[in-house]
């Protein structure tokens, strides 16, 4: 499998209406992760995800990786987005874009509902699940082709703590199989469970980025300091 | 006088009481049945509507019960002329509606424009362009189509397809709008993500198509000039009412009319359920 990153944005810039989203500003993602982004509202976390991903064009700038296949990108939606289809067809939808064989994608749904425990459910319409569950089912959607990158724009936003746990262990599982998760989080003590590297957005702009643990034991300017400790930072 | 008035109506056994019938008819009937006084006081046009409504359904019972032939080659005519319409309309007018939905392109706002005005194309109109493209000195009177059923069925697909598409681009933009975000970073094609759209938005779709199956069974007008309503050949059961109606025997026309209406709303059920839409708790 040919290595994808590192990921490097070179002065990226996207603009909407004339309005600057997002920076011009730089970001190298190295092969090693998970990435969590964090910052205030409205600070371009989403933005900057859709586009490394490569869902959302940039003014300017370049966003380069060391070798792009997108079959290997998946994203996670914060608000989950399921197909009108039961939710076995939702977990084989990926697969059979990509023609695989039937007995492959039997196999492969047959053991993600199992791990995310809606096998009772295989034939329900996916759009009866409760937020959780469909979170859960459009993780292992994400997952199910085995992506060599996952985006995830806060996945657990307006999930319970039972919920949010079960998500993290996917997340942590997806990681131990070797896939690189770059996501974005209002949620400190997950950022703290989840982080490798931290990245902090502040007014469209990559404002820090380094190893997590170092920024949330020692951060390096008073904004991201203000942030941790829960004050309002814009 | 007044005695052969109700023998010409049909109703010899009506015998007028009153002369005052003679002066107002619209306003005040009476007469006598099997030895009954029968006061029809005031709107004697209601009333003479309702003998042709149950006169009707008794007409239309009996033709279907008494299974009449021409009645079944009419309604089955009429079934084969507009489910092939439909099939060929909603072929082109579904991948249309949903291209439109997914595809960006410089003129596309137009073609949505034009789709939607030519839903109100007036079917005499289709009826006449289609009658001098098949005539015998159109560009397709080689064809030797005119006053076929083949003709009848170019004429609804005609007038049906903007229909279709125009519903079907509706329900689809509201569909890609939900699915967008996924289907691009799944890194569809644009066939996927129309086969994505056109197989998830079935149930709307379905609403589409049977629009216009409402449209085209009901249509009399095109089919009429291009069909020419030709007994055993392109008579339906439209053309079958206007005729019927032309010649004053309401009783059949509407007779003819509720065998149409009864066969718009069992091909509706029958679609419904064989698509099963309202299954519970499968897709």
């Amino acid at each position: 499998m040919t290595q994808m990153f590192p990921l490097t944005l070179d002065q990226v810039l996207v603009r909407r209406r004339g309005k600057a989203v997002i920076g011009p500003t730089n970001l190298v993602l190295q092969p090693d992760g998970p990435t969590i982004i964090i910052g205030p509202n409205g600070s371009g976390k989403t933005t900057l995800l859709r586009v490394m991903h490569g869902i959302e064009r940039v003014t300017s700038g370049t966003v380069a990786w060391q070798h792009n296949d997108p079959s290997q990108h998946a994203f996670v939606f914060q608000s989950p987005i399921v197909l009108r289809r039961s939710v076995y067809e939702n977990l084989a939808y990926p697969l059979r874009l990509i023609q695989t064989p039937k007995p492959e994608v039997a196999q492969a749904v047959d053991h993600w509902l199992e791990r995310i425990g809606l096998a009772d459910m295989r034939h329900s319409p996916a759009l009866r699940l409760s937020g959780g569950e469909r979170q859960k089912l459009a993780i292992a959607r994400a997952l199910i082709r085995k992506p060599q990158v996952l985006f995830l724009d806060e996945p657990c936003a307006n999930l319970d703590g039972h919920a949010t746990r079960e998500i993290e262990a996917l997340l942590q599982e997806a990681t131990a199989a070797g896939t690189r998760l770059v996501m974005s989080t209002h949620d400190m003590g997950q950022a703290r469970r989840l982080a490798q590297e931290l990245v902090f957005m502040l007014g469209g702009k990559v404002h820090d980025v380094g190893d997590a643990e170092t920024l949330f034991t020692s951060p390096a300017n008073k904004e991201l300091s203000a942030f941790l400790r829960g004050d309002i930072v814009t | 006088m007044l005695q052969t008035f109700f023998e010409q109506t049909g109703h010899p056994e009506l015998v007028i009481l009153s002369a005052q019938w003679t002066l107002d008819i619209d306003w005040l009937l009476y007469f006598t049945r099997k030895d009954r006084i029968v006061f029809v006081p005031q709107q004697s046009k209601c009333t003479a509507s309702m003998i042709e409504i149950l006169e009707g359904l008794k007409a239309a019972f009996w033709l279907v019960i008494t299974f009449d032939a021409e009645l079944w080659e009419i309604s089955l005519r009429s079934l084969r002329v507009t489910l092939t319409a439909l099939l060929i309309a909603s072929a082109i007018a579904i991948p249309l509606g949903t291209y439109l939905a997914v595809q960006r392109f410089r003129f596309r706002r137009f073609v949505i424009s034009l789709i939607n005005a030519l839903m109100g194309l007036p079917p005499v109109v289709v009826g006449l362009v289609v009658y001098i493209l098949l005539s015998r000195t159109g560009p397709f009177g080689v064809l030797d189509l005119l006053f076929t059923p083949t003709a009848m069925i170019i004429a609804q697909v005609i007038i049906i397809t903007p229909v279709i598409a125009s519903i079907a681009h509706q329900s689809m933009r509201e569909l890609w709008a939900e699915y967008h975000d996924l289907l691009i970073s799944l890194n569809t094609s644009k066939r996927q993500r129309i086969l994505t759209l056109i197989w998830d938005g079935r149930r709307n779709l379905l609403t589409a198509a049977l629009a216009g199956f409402g449209r085209a069974i009901g249509e009399v007008g095109a089919i009429m000039i291009v069909g020419g309503n030709i007994d055993h050949v392109t008579r339906v059961l439209t053309t079958a009412i206007a005729l019927e109606t032309g010649k004053g025997d309401f009783a059949l026309a509407l007779g003819l009319g509720f065998v149409l209406i009864g066969l718009a709303i069992l091909v509706n059920l029958a679609i419904h359920t064989l698509s099963q839409t309202e299954r519970e708790g499968r897709w």
